[in-house]
Parts: C-alpha cells; structure tokens; sequence
C-alpha cells in the first residue's frame, strides 16, 4: 500500500550508461584504464569487462520496478544488455562501435539523455567516466556513479554496487534531494610512475542519499544547501569592510560569494571583498599584486573524501601568497559531512614548499555552520596516509 | 567453548510482534459518541452561577470546539492497549541496543512509592509548612548527589538532561557576564563523541560552539584543545567516558587547560553509570556537572519525560543555580528562591517530584557500595558484550582495538556492509523481528555504519549472550540471505516504511492538523 501524495504520480526515466572498458586495468596490475593503448595492453594481460556485472549488481534493488521506472541506455555492452539482463525493456539511444567504444561515446550518450530527458544519469565506470559526465552534462542532469573503475576519487561513486541502486530507487520514487560532490582527475601518466597526483575537476549533482552520506532512518533535517548557506552566512556575518577575501574553488566557497551577491567562478580562485568582485579567476601573479596592499584572507574547503587545503585545484593560492597573507589569515570552512567523508583521515597540505606546509600543519578550526566550528588535524603530505583508493606504494606530491 | 557450542545454548525466540494495524485515535469514533455522559446542569445550580462562558472574554473564547476524537471508553481502552502491544522496552526486551540511554530495570515497588497519596495529591503551590515531608527526600536527595559528585550544591529543577546542559549553558554566561567579560567570551568547546546536546544546549543559549574530532585514542588530542582555547573560550562542556565507551584519561589536564585561560568547565554525567563511586566530577576539577535521574538513577525513562536533570556546581558558581534550591536550617525545609544570582527557573515549580522520589529510593536501596557495584557489573557487562560481539565477523570497535571500554561501545559495520553491501540500519530493523531493540548512534556518523550498545547492570548473562546470538544470526544472513536483512522486519508490527518523509519538512507531519494539510487524501 502506498501512501497517497507521497509518491508523485508518473514514472520516472532512469538514464543507464555502462562504460565496458571501465576498471579493465585494476585486476591486471595496471593503475587505470585510460586511453586505448592501456585497454589494449590490459586485455592483453587476460583483463575481463567487470563493468557490466556491476551495473548488473547495482539494478537488482530496480528490478521488480518496471511498473514505475522506464530506462533510457545506450546499446549493447554501453547498457542495453545489462538493462534487458535486468528485466527492463529499456529505450536505447544511438549506435555503438562494439568492443571500441571510447570517451566519445559516453559524452554523446549523456548529451542524447539530457536532450532526452531522464530523472537521474546512473553510470558505471570509474573517475574517467565521471569526467566524461561531467563534461557533457556538468551540473544540468542528476546523476550518480556505480563504482566500476580502478581509480574513484571522485566522490559522486556510492559506496558499492548494490547502495548505488537503492540510492537510485530511493531518489526516483522518494526523496528527490540532491547535494554537488567532487569530480576529481588523477594524472594516470604520474600514477603509472607511483605517484599520485590529483585535481579538482568539475562536479556533478548526485542524489544526497544516506546510502551515501548517511543513515536511512535519521539523517539530518538540514539539506546540503542549508549546511553550506548557514557556513556562508557565519563567514560573511564576520567579514569587515577592507579585507579582501581570497575565495578557492568549490561549492561551499561558492556559497559565501552567493551569500554576497556575486557571481563566482566554481573551479577558480576569486578575490572578491563586502562589495564586489576585486578578481574573478584569479592567477598567483594577480594574487600577489594585492595582497601586500590591503588586509587579505584566504577561504578554502578541503576536497571532499581527499581532504586537500592547498596543493591541488587551488595552486594559485601559491606558498608566496600564503606567506604574504599569513597563517592566521587562512579560514577553512567546511560541512560536518565533508569532514566526516575523510573517515578520520588529516586535512592535507601540499603546496610545494616544505617548511611552509610544516608550518600549517597541526589542527585548524573549521567553521561547520553558523556558529559554529569544529578543530581538526593537518597534516603535510608525506605525514598523512593516502586517500582511499591510493595505489599501494604511491606518495604525494604537488599536482 | 568454541562460538558453535556456546551459539547453540542460545535459543533464538520465534518472536512475532502484535500486529493490529490500529488506526491511530483520530481517526476512531463516530460524531455523537461519548466516554463520559456528562449530566445537564440543574436549574438551580445554573440560576446560581449564570452563563459561566460569559465570564471570559470573547476573544478567549473558541469558535469552535475542539477537533477531538468521539469515542467510547471501551474504544479507547482496546485503542491503547493494542498500541501497548505494537512497542518494545525495557520492560519487555533485552534492550541494550539503545545506547547512551542507560536502559535499565526501573524498580516496580519505586513506582508503587511515587504513586502513595502523599506525593501524588501534593499540589506544587502548598505551603512548605505542609510539604515539609516531601522537601526533606528533595533536601536528602541533592546531598546524596554532592556526595557522588564531589559539588557544592545541587538543584533539581531543571526537567530533562537537555534542560539541565541549557542551565549549566546559562551559569556559564551569567558568570562572565558578572565578571565583566561576557561579551568576549562567546566559545563554548566540547567534542565530536559527548552527547550532541553538549553542542546544542549551548548553542541555543548563544554560544559559538568548537567542536574537538577525536585523536588516534579515541579522543582529541591536547594539541587540539590548544587550537580550541583563547581569550573567547567561555568553557568546556563534555561527557567522559564519551559516546565510544572510551574514557579520556586526560581529562584533568583538560580541565586545567581551560581553567588555564580563564574558562569553566561542566561535566555532562547523564549517563553516570559506569563510574558511579570511582570517579568524581569535582575532584577531577569541573566547576558544574549534571545527572540524568531517568539514565542513572533508575527513575524510569517514561516515553520522553517528564524528567529530573539535576545540576550541581561548585561554591563559587552556587548562586547561579536555578531557583529554587531546598535549604534545611537544622529545623525547616525551605524552597530558598532568594538568590539574585540564579539564572532563574528553566521550567516550572521545582522539579518533577515522582521523579526524585523514585531516584531517592533507588539509591538509598543501594547504598555507596550498591552504587559502586551498579557501575562495576555495568562495565563487566559491557566488556563481555563487547567480546562477544567482536568475535561476529564483520563487527569491529573502532579506536584502541584490544582495550576495554567503560560502560557501553560504539561498534563499526563496516566491514560488514562492504562485504554484503548490507548497512547497520538493516542490521537493526532486522533485529527487531527477534523482538529487540537496535539503535545505530548520534549524527554525524563519524565511525562508520555505527551501532552504540549499553548492557547496563539490570541485564543477565544469558540476556546478553541471547543479544550477540541474534546479531551473529543477522550477519550470518547479511552473508546467506542479504535480501531477507535488507528487507526486514518481517515480524514486527509494521514492515520496512519508506524514511523519507521523516526529514522532509514538506512531508513531514508530526501532527493531526499537519498531517491532514499535507495529505489532503488519508493514507489509509
């Protein structure tokens, strides 16, 4: 029995898109499974396609849903074989070089389901996958990633298969709240040679789903949106008139320059003051050209799941620009679920030069809402023990 | 014994909960029907008092009754005791999977006494020349809690334990504010694993709150505490042992770092009980604790309330307690109101009585040495429940692995939903279809796919054995049957209900009037 006025009537089109070649380099000892001539070198080691199973494990909590849910996919091994595998009878989009498929496919099939129209983008493939995503759709489609590939930083993967489904099911036929998670790039040259080294990408919004972030039964009343508005209005509520505010990329910084009125650049650094925007997309030498001349802060958010302050997306924000502004003008802001996401792990910093991320490191106070702060470690890359999903053996290093 | 022979000893129970799908009472009864005949007023009696509606004034006055069910009294009878069926607690389960809470047994002949004549038909605004008697147990009580406590003094009048961390919010504030630095001092800090009203008490009474993450240990570090204090630090307000069962042993350089800059420091024992007679708040230094009387003390829980949040304070912070404190002059109780200080009354009267009194005959019952074995057998309980649940593949205890834990545990799933994809929320609605009751923990989940399990001294060793059985049965199944934990309970009164609409503000209704706004067509 469903309750009236809960479920809205109509169906919901789920947009499915399987990236075949996804993780084919991990169970063969290669650290991703970009570009054709890994894939070919990795099939070559005896790789087998384990995508296609783990979309396949990711719709078993849909089946059963056909009554309520259309699906929307690309043909054969892109999606349509797991689909039909599935029990759906699923509407395919465009045609597929089988065995062949690359980047292009992805981003052509996410276009065609945004043209479309479909309520939620579920894909399986790993942190190239999400990119592709990413550049196709950017924040215009809901979308959530079946975790299928080697490398997964980003944080818009659940945690599995299976909580990627019900994440699915719970954001079609139930709560239809969505939250924006990182979309990250790992340099796959430098990670062949051991080293990780990461940046922040785009992001993409994703279902804000407890099989994600939290419980099912008692998550907190406050959406992501009200969390980070409730931080911007603490920052902006304590700004003074001639500061300027040095605002790094990301969406929580993004809600402070909302909460002022002005526009800002999401991947970017903006100078922005009480009044305006000072810089829009800043570079170092832009940097510190004003910051000797007017009292200066620095905001930043670390990278969610990763835990970055400085060294990764924000390079502009340069150790001689952090020298010129000072330590205790740095402010960090972030949402209790982002520092909750680092499962315990140190903020990082890697800005390049030693003896300055020594010099910040220890604890940081963290404002988490309006009012209030939480004080949490930083660590200086070597220190801090690597981001989930790390190759065995890799160390950091500036990105 | 291995875990096959000692699982085999424990019978799992065919549970299955009452199920009536009771409506709930507003949607009961019929227009016209009546509990209680009410008889017409005689003339005389009316030509005497006249139009009684017409002494109040029209805008006091309702233009419409009110939207009561109509019901019978056998309807309403039936009506809660199906509902009495369609719950668990600690009166029918093995309900330690509520932890933080302290759920223990609540003597029946302690309820008998708060329920004589002589404290139930007292009114609260008696002369205290008449109520001499209950003010003595109220006067005994508070100093049975200086004793526990190490404090100076102690008022019982604010109602709840959140009402109590509010009061000792309130001390702090009117402290500084009398020192002349209320205004600069604006921080409280307090950690990650106290109890979230340790955060949300002093936030409401308008404080910043810094928050400590915890440290390798378990708990934060001193360094962190560092970064926390300055010149703004009001005070520190914290639980110890904290939410994970894991006690600070550096709690008293805490304490003397806040002093150190000038801060106080209230010690939130709501939950006392795996310390009760081996560690004091005042002798590790705090300036103001409280206790929960339904947690500790044994005065039951009661659905919510009403509670006693005793607080306690040093001489200095005394006159900043609530009013009003009981007072015994060697001859006369009295309810000593006459405190310029005091931070005034965070609800009214002085205290829930029945509360105290149940309290009162707990521990005088038990006696210091009672006291002490309470906490001792509540931490041996704990710690042979937490053997047996660690010995469930796929359970772990987070912090410090192979040390023991005061009072209760907060235990991870991880492993266990990485490998069936099965979370702690399935784990405990599962549980609830072998008729007991799971609790994952307070938000944010720092630990991961947590539950928090408190065995309390009230519960037998073949209580707790039956407890760790029905969890290494769901993890069995989480391994050989996902699908049937995933989609539990089966047994219980309700199946698996869709949450969403619980955080939803434009879904949710917690109440009649909300709920027929929002759903304009009745679910049922």
């Amino acid at each position: 029995m469903e309750p009236l006025g809960v479920h809205p009537a109509g169906r919901r089109t789920l947009g499915l898109i399987v990236n075949p070649v996804a993780g084919l380099g991990g169970r063969v000892g290669l650290k991703g499974s970009d570009g054709a001539s890994v894939q070919r070198e990795a099939l070559a080691r005896g790789a087998a396609p384990l995508a296609e199973q783990r979309a396949r494990q990711a719709l078993a909590p849909l089946a059963g849903r056909q009554e309520a849910i259309d699906v929307l996919t690309v043909a054969g091994e892109m999606g349509e074989a797991v689909a039909c595998a599935s029990g759906f009878a699923p509407r395919v989009v465009g045609s597929i070089p089988s065995g062949r498929t690359t980047a292009e496919d992805t981003k052509t099939a996410a276009r065609e389901m945004e043209r479309l129209g479909v309520d939620l983008l579920l894909f399986a493939g790993g942190d190239g996958t999400a990119r592709d995503v990413y550049d196709a759709v950017g924040e215009r489609l809901v979308a959530l990633g079946i975790p299928a590939g080697v490398k997964m930083h980003s944080a818009v993967f659940a945690v599995n298969p299976v909580a990627a489904g019900d994440a699915a099911l719970s954001y079609l036929v139930g709560r239809r709240r969505v939250r924006t998670a990182e979309v990250m790039d790992v340099d796959e040259q430098e990670l062949h040679r051991g080293i990780v080294s990461t940046r922040l990408y785009g992001y993409l919004r994703v279902p804000e789903d407890v099989r994600l972030v939290q419980s099912l039964k008692a998550p907190t009343p406050a959406s992501e949106g009200g969390v980070l508005a409730a931080i911007a209005a603490d920052v902006v509520d304590r700004m003074v008139d001639e500061t300027l505010y040095i605002l790094g990329p990301g969406t929580t910084t993004r809600a402070i320059a909302t909460r002022l009125g002005l526009a800002k650049t999401l991947l970017g650094i903006d100078v922005v003051s009480r009044h305006g925007v000072v810089i829009a997309d800043a570079t170092e030498s832009q940097l510190l050209a004003v910051v000797p001349h007017r009292p200066a802060k620095v905001i930043v958010s670390p990278i969610g799941g990763q835990g970055h302050l400085f060294g990764r997306g924000n390079q502009p924000i340069s150790p001689a620009v952090l020298r010129a502004v000072g330590r205790a003008s740095v402010l960090v802001v972030a949402a209790p679920d982002k520092i909750r996401s680092l499962g315990g792990r140190p903020f990082l910093v890697d800005t390049g030069d030693a003896d300055l991320d020594h010099e910040l490191s220890g604890y940081v106070r963290v404002v988490t809402g309006y009012g209030e702060e939480a004080v949490y470690e930083v660590s200086s890359g070597g220190a801090g023990e690597p981001a989930a999903g790390a190759a065995p053996g890799a160390v950091w290093t500036s990105g | 014994m291995d875990d096959a022979n000692r699982q085999s000893e424990t019978r799992l129970r065919r549970f299955h909960q009452a199920k009536w799908d009771e409506p709930i009472i507003l949607e009961l009864g019929t227009p016209g029907e009546r509990g209680v005949l009410v008889p017409e007023v005689e003339p005389p009696v009316r030509a005497a008092v006249g139009d009684v509606l017409a002494a109040l004034p029209a805008n006091m006055r309702r233009r419409e009754p009110p939207g009561l069910p109509e019901i019978s009294q056998p309807q309403v009878v039936r009506h809660y005791l199906r509902l009495s069926q369609e719950t668990l607690g600690v009166d029918l389960n093995v309900d330690i999977g509520q932890g933080t809470c302290t759920m223990k047994y609540s003597p029946k002949v302690n309820e008998e006494l708060a329920r004589l004549p002589e404290v139930a038909e007292l009114h609260p605004l008696q002369d205290e020349s008449t109520v001499q008697g209950i003010l003595e147990i109220l006067f005994r009580f508070q100093e049975i809690l200086k004793a526990i406590s190490g404090m100076d003094s102690f008022s019982l009048q604010p109602g709840a334990g959140s009402a109590a961390i509010y009061a000792n919010a309130s001390i702090l504030r009117a402290y500084h504010a009398r020192r002349g630095d209320g205004n600069q001092r604006d921080e409280i800090i307090t950690t990650i694993f106290s109890h979230p009203s340790d955060a949300a008490c002093p936030k409401t009474a308008g404080f910043r709150i810094i928050t400590l993450y915890p440290g390798p240990r378990g708990y934060p570090t001193l360094d962190a505490l560092k970064r926390a204090l300055s010149e703004r630090t009001a005070g520190l307000m914290i639980t110890n042992p904290e939410d994970t069962g894991i006690f600070n042993p550096e709690v008293d350089e805490f304490v003397r770092l806040v002093h150190g800059v000038g801060g106080l420091c209230s010690y939130d024992q709501a939950n006392a009980n795996g310390i009760l007679g081996i560690t004091r708040a005042r002798d590790v230094g705090f300036d103001l604790c409280h206790f929960n009387l339904h947690k500790t003390f044994a005065a039951p829980h009661g659905c919510g309330g009403p509670a006693v949040g005793a607080v306690g304070a040093t001489a200095e912070l005394a006159p900043f307690l609530p009013v009003p404190v009981v007072t015994f002059d060697g001859r006369r109780y009295s309810l000593d109101y006459d405190r310029p200080l005091s931070i005034g009354k965070v609800r009214s009267f002085y205290g829930v009585v029945p509360a105290v009194v149940k309290a009162y005959a707990w521990v005088v019952s038990l006696g210091p040495e009672g006291l002490r074995t309470v906490a001792e057998t509540s931490v041996l309980n704990n710690n042979y429940l937490m053997k047996r649940v660690l010995e469930i593949p796929g359970f772990s205890a987070p912090y410090e692995p192979g040390t023991h834990r005061i009072e209760q545990v907060r235990y991870s799933l991880e492993d266990l939903t990485k490998e069936t994809g099965v979370h702690s929320e399935d784990v405990g609605l599962r549980a609830a279809d072998f008729g007991v009751h799971y609790w994952t923990s307070h938000h944010p989940w720092v630990v991961p796919e947590p539950c928090t399990l408190e065995p309390t001294e009230s519960f037998s060793k073949a209580d707790l054995d039956e407890y760790a059985a029905i969890l290494r049965r769901v993890a069995d199944e989480a391994r050989s049957d996902p699908k049937l934990v995933r989609s539990a309970p089966h047994a219980s009164t309700t199946h698996r209900v869709d949450p969403a609409p619980l955080d939803d503000p434009a879904r949710w209704a917690v109440t009649w009037r909300a709920y027929k706004r929002k759903y304009a067509t009745p679910i049922r």
